[in-house]
C-alpha cells in the first residue's frame, strides 16, 4: 500500500490536537501522585525546592502532589510512630544546611519517645518562601499524611498582607487557596494580581508542559539524590547575613506607631489552625538574628525594626493566649554567629540549640518517658 | 545543538528537499549550507570570532578544492559561478551588521574587516587556481599540515589558550580572561577530517573530479556538518548528482529517521543526561551500586545523543535526496572489541583505518625484524590514541585511547588463541560465548567511558567506588 507523508502528518496532528484538549479536561489543581520516590529511591527528607537542578538534583516546581509524593512522609505510617510535622520557611527547610543538619534531623537524632512509648519521628515540611498562606497550602498537604503533632514555625515576615501570594507555590496554586477560603474563613481575593488562573489553553497539555516537565525532571533528580544525598548546593562561602544597616525603622508600609492589626495576615494564623482540625498543632516564633551591629538600636537585622518586632511578638502572645493555642517564643535563642546567609538560616550548631529547645518545650506539653 | 536550530535545519531541508531536484540543485545546497554554516556557529567570547570561523571554514574548503582540483576542473565555468555565489553570499552575511535586527548568534563585525580575511583567501584561491598544472606533492603536504596544526591548536588547551590571548591581543579584549575553550570552531573536527581525505585521496590519485560547488556542498553539507558522519566524496557524489530517492520516499523515510533521532537526542539522551556520569556526580556518589548506575547511564546517554543526531543527519539528508553513511549500527551488542568499532562512529573509524592503520601496519611490516604481536600492539595502540587525540589532546581522551588499544590487542590476542579451541562447539555455547563475549564488551566500553568523561585523578577516584572500594 502506498502511504501518502501528507495524510500521515496530518493523522499524527490531528490525534495530538485531540489528546491536547483532552488533558484539559482535568481540574486545575490535580497533580500528579505518581513518583519513583520511596519505591525504587528514598524519599527526600524535605520539600522539592532548588534554582540550579544540574548541581543539586532538586528543583521548584508548584505541583504539591508530586512534592509530597517526593518528600519520605509519603509512606505508610507505623503503628510504633508518633508523627510530627515541622512546618516553616527556609528556616527549617535548612537552607545551607545537609539533610542531617536540618532542624528535623537533630531532632530524629535525639530518639525521643511519647509517653506512649511511640517513637517521635520528625518530618520536614518546612519550604524557603516566607508567607503564612504558602504554609496553609503545606499544611493541607501535611494533613493527609496522620500526624499526630504539628509544629508551626513562624516569624513576622511571613505575616505582612502583601507577602502573602507571592510565593510562586501560592500564586500557581489558587484553586487550593479558594478551596482552602471557603473551609476555613480565610481572606481570598480572587482578583489578586498575583494569583495565576489557567485559561483553557494554558490546561492543555501543551499549556501544562512545565508542569509535566518539571514531574519528570524531579523523577529523574530522585535517581541522582538517591545515590549522592544532594539535595541542595552547599557553595564553600556565602555572604553573611547582615549585621550593619542605616537607621531605617520602617517595616514594609508601616512605620513606628502603626498598628500590625491591618497589615498582618492574622487569619491566615487562625485558617492554619482551623485546617489543623483535631491534629494537635503549636506555634513557634522561631529565632532571629539580633545584631549588636550599626544602628542595631533601630532594628534586629535586616528584616525587623525593633518597634515591629516587639509588637508582633506581644500581639502573637496575646493572640495564642485568647485562642488558647500552645505557644513558645525562641526569638533570641540563638547568638548572632550562629546565622549564616539571612536573618533566619541557622548554622548546624544553631540547629542543635533550637532542637534542644523544641525537645524541652515538646516535653513540657506531651510529657517524658 | 537545542531543538529549535535542528528544526530550522529541517525547514531548510524540507524547502530544499523540494527546490533543489533538478538544475541548479549544487547551487541551492550550496547557499544553504553556506548561509547555515554562519548561522549554527555558537556566539564566542572573541569579538568577532564567531564570524570569523565559518568564514575560514568556507576559505580552507575552497583552497582545499584548489588544490586537489585538477587544471581542466578548476578552469570550468562553474567555477566562476560558486566562487562568485560564495563571494555574495558572505558579502551579504556580513552586510546583515547594518540591518537593524540580528540574523546571526551575534553581529559581524564591520564590512572592512569582513574584507580582509575574504580577500586573502580569494588571493590565495586566485593564486592556486590560475596555475596550469596539478598541485605538487610538497604543495598538497602543506596543505595537509595547515589543516593538521589548526587542529592541534584546537585540540590541545595549552595552544587553545595561546591562541585565546593572540586573539584578544589583536582585538583589543583583555588576554587575561582568555580561556582554553574561547575558541570552539564548529564543525572543525568533521571538516578537516573531510579536507584530509580529498588531500590524501588526491596525492593517491583516487579523488574523482569533483567541481568548486560539489566539493562545497559536500564538505559543508549542513545536516552532518557538526557531528557527522564524514562521508566519502565520491560516495556523497553520487547523491548530489542524482537524488537517490523520489520526492516522496526520501520524506517518509527520512522523515522517520528525524523523528527517530529527535526522540533519541532529546528525550532518551538529554533524559540521562541529567544522571550521566560527570566530574561532580563522581566525587558526591556514596556506594558502588549508585556509580555504575551513572557509568551505565553516561554509557547510554553518549550513545543515544550521537546516534541520534546521526539520525537526524541521515534523515535531512533524505529529505535533499542525498543518503549519508550509517555512523552506529547496535555497537553495544557486538560480542568483541573489533566489532564494537566497526560498529561505532563508523565513518571516523574508517577514516583511521584507511589513512592511519593500515598505511601504518603495512609500514611495520616491511620492518621483518619484529614479532607479529608487537605489530599488532604498536598500531592498534597508535591509531587509538589518534583516535583520542581527535577528541582532545588532553591526558584523558588519550588514556581513553590506549584502553581501548590495549583492549583491541589483548581480544586480537585471545581471539586468535580461543577461535581454534572453540570451532566445534555446540550453537548453544556457540550463543552462550555470545552473549558473555557481548556483556564483557560493553563493560569494556562502559569502564572505558570512564576516562572520557573525568579527568585522570577523578577517574582513578571513580574506579575505585566502581569496585566498592572506596565510597
Amino acid at each position: 500500500m502506498k502511504i501518502s507523508p501528507a495524510r500521515v502528518v496530518l493523522k499524527a496532528i490531528l490525534l495530538f490536537l485531540l489528546f491536547d484538549i483532552a488533558v484539559a479536561a482535568i481540574p486545575p489543581g490535580k497533580g500528579c501522585r505518581i513518583s519513583i520516590y520511596n519505591h525504587l529511591v528514598p524519599g527526600r527528607e524535605r520539600l522539592p525546592f532548588g534554582e540550579n537542578p544540574d548541581v543539586s538534583y532538586n528543583l521548584s516546581l508548584f505541583d504539591l502532589d508530586a512534592m509530597f509524593a517526593a518528600h519520605e512522609i509519603d509512606s505508610p505510617k507505623p503503628p510504633s510512630e508518633f508523627r510530627v510535622i515541622l512546618l516553616g520557611d527556609s528556616s527549617i527547610w535548612g537552607t545551607l544546611l545537609r539533610p542531617e543538619e536540618t532542624l528535623a534531623a537533630r531532632l530524629n537524632a535525639l530518639n525521643l519517645r511519647a509517653p506512649d512509648g511511640r517513637a517521635l519521628r520528625f518530618y520536614n515540611v518546612g519550604y524557603p518562601t516566607i508567607s503564612l498562606t504558602k504554609d496553609l497550602l503545606l499544611l493541607q498537604e501535611a494533613r493527609r499524611y496522620s500526624p499526630d503533632l504539628i509544629l508551626w514555625f513562624v516569624t513576622l515576615e511571613a505575616f505582612p498582607n502583601d507577602k502573602q501570594y507571592t510565593p510562586p507555590l501560592v500564586s500557581h496554586n489558587a484553586a487550593r487557596l479558594r478551596a482552602l477560603s471557603e473551609t476555613c474563613a480565610l481572606e481570598y481575593d480572587e482578583n489578586d494580581p498575583a494569583l495565576v488562573h489557567p485559561d483553557f489553553w494554558a490546561r492543555t497539555f501543551l499549556g501544562r508542559r512545565r508542569a509535566w516537565a518539571d514531574w519528570y525532571r524531579l523523577q529523574m533528580y530522585g535517581i541522582l539524590w538517591g545515590i549522592t544525598g544532594v539535595d541542595q548546593m552547599y557553595p564553600q562561602t556565602y555572604e553573611a547575613a547582615k549585621t550593619d544597616f542605616d537607621a531605617d525603622p520602617s517595616f514594609h508600609d508601616l512605620q513606628p506607631g502603626d498598628s500590625l492589626r491591618d497589615s498582618l495576615a492574622w487569619d491566615a494564623l487562625r485558617a492554619g489552625f482551623c485546617l489543623a482540625g483535631d491534629t494537635p498543632m503549636w506555634l513557634i516564633n522561631e529565632p532571629i538574628l539580633i545584631s549588636d551591629g550599626e544602628n542595631s538600636d533601630i532594628r534586629y537585622d535586616y528584616f525587623y525594626p525593633r518597634w515591629a518586632y516587639d509588637s508582633y511578638r506581644q500581639r502573637l502572645a496575646e493572640t495564642s493566649t485568647q485562642n488558647g493555642w500552645v505557644y513558645a517564643d525562641f526569638w533570641n535563642l540563638v547568638p548572632m554567629d550562629e546565622f549564616t546567609n539571612s536573618a533566619v538560616h541557622l548554622t548546624p550548631k544553631g540547629e542543635t540549640l533550637l532542637a534542644d529547645a523544641v525537645k524541652d518545650f515538646l516535653f513540657e506539653h506531651i510529657g517524658e518517658r | 545543538m537545542a531543538i529549535e536550530q535542528i528544526l530550522v535545519l529541517a525547514a531548510f531541508a524540507f524547502v530544499l528537499g523540494i527546490l533543489a531536484r533538478g538544475r541548479g540543485r549544487v547551487y541551492w545546497l550550496l547557499a544553504a549550507s553556506i548561509l547555515l554554516v554562519f548561522w549554527m556557529q555558537s556566539p564566542l567570547p572573541l569579538r568577532g570570532l564567531d564570524f570569523f570561523l565559518p568564514l575560514f571554514s568556507i576559505g580552507l574548503v575552497v583552497l582545499s578544492w584548489a588544490l586537489t582540483a585538477t587544471p581542466e576542473t578548476r578552469r570550468a565555468p562553474e567555477t566562476r559561478v560558486s566562487a562568485a555565489l560564495i563571494l555574495l553570499l558572505i558579502l551579504g552575511i556580513a552586510a546583515t551588521r547594518y540591518l537593524p535586527f540580528d540574523i546571526l548568534p551575534s553581529r559581524p563585525p564591520s564590512i572592512e574587516q569582513s574584507l580582509l580575511p575574504l580577500a586573502g583567501f580569494s588571493l590565495a584561491a586566485w593564486i592556486l587556481v590560475r596555475r596550469k598544472t596539478a598541485a605538487s606533492p610538497l604543495l598538497l603536504w602543506t596543505g595537509f599540515g595547515v589543516l593538521i596544526a589548526v587542529f592541534l591548536v584546537l585540540k590541545t588547551p595549552a595552544l587553545s589558550l595561546a591562541a585565546s590571548r593572540l586573539w584578544r591581543l589583536w582585538r583589543g579584549q583583555n588576554p587575561a580572561l582568555a580561556a582554553a575553550t574561547d575558541i570552539r570552531w564548529l564543525g572543525y573536527s568533521y571538516l578537516a577530517f573531510r579536507l584530509l581525505h580529498t588531500i590524501r585521496d588526491r596525492q593517491t590519485r583516487r579523488l574523482p573530479d569533483v567541481t568548486l560547488g560539489e566539493y562545497a556542498v559536500y564538505a559543508l553539507f549542513f545536516p552532518a556538518f557538526t557531528a557527522g558522519p564524514i562521508e566519502r566524496i565520491e560516495r556523497f557524489l553520487r547523491g548530489l548528482r542524482e537524488p537517490a530517492r523520489t520526492l516522496e520516499e526520501g520524506f517518509l523515510e527520512g522523515g522517520e529517521r528525524v523523528a527517530v533521532g529527535l526522540f533519541k537526542k532529546f528525550v532518551v539522551a538529554d533524559t540521562l543526561a541529567m544522571i550521566a556520569l560527570n566530574p561532580l556526580s563522581a566525587g558526591q556518589v556514596r556506594a558502588a551500586g549508585g556509580a555504575w548506575i551513572l557509568l551505565y547511564a553516561y554509557a547510554f546517554q553518549i550513545y543515544f545523543d550521537f546516534s541520534g543526531y546521526t539520525d537526524i543527519a541521515i534523515g535531512l539528508g533524505e529529505w535533499m535526496g542525498i543518503v549519508l553513511p550509517e555512523n552506529f549500527k547496535q555497537p553495544y551488542r557486538q560480542p568483541n572489541l573489533t566489532l564494537f568499532w566497526n560498529n561505532w562512529h563508523m565513518t571516523l573509524t574508517q577514516w583511521f583505518r584507511a589513512y592511519f592503520f593500515n598505511p601504518f601496519a603495512r609500514a611495520l611490516r616491511s620492518h621483518r625484524k619484529l614479532p607479529t604481536w608487537t605489530m599488532i600492539l604498536l598500531s592498534q595502540m597508535a591509531t587509538m590514541l589518534l583516535i583520542g587525540a581527535w577528541h582532545g589532546m588532553t591526558g584523558h581522551f588519550l588514556l581513553w585511547g590506549a584502553w581501548h588499544g590495549l583492549g583491541l590487542f589483548v581480544q586480537n590476542r585471545w581471539s586468535a588463541w580461543v577461535k581454534p579451541r572453540v570451532a566445534n562447539t555446540s550453537p548453544r555455547t556457540a550463543r552462550l560465548l555470545s552473549l558473555g563475549g557481548i556483556l564483557l564488551t560493553f563493560h569494556f566500553v562502559a569502564l572505558g567511558w570512564v576516562w572520557f568523561a573525568l579527568p585522570a585523578p577523578e577517574a582513578w577516584q571513580f574506579f575505585l567506588k566502581l569496585g566498592g572500594i572506596r565510597g
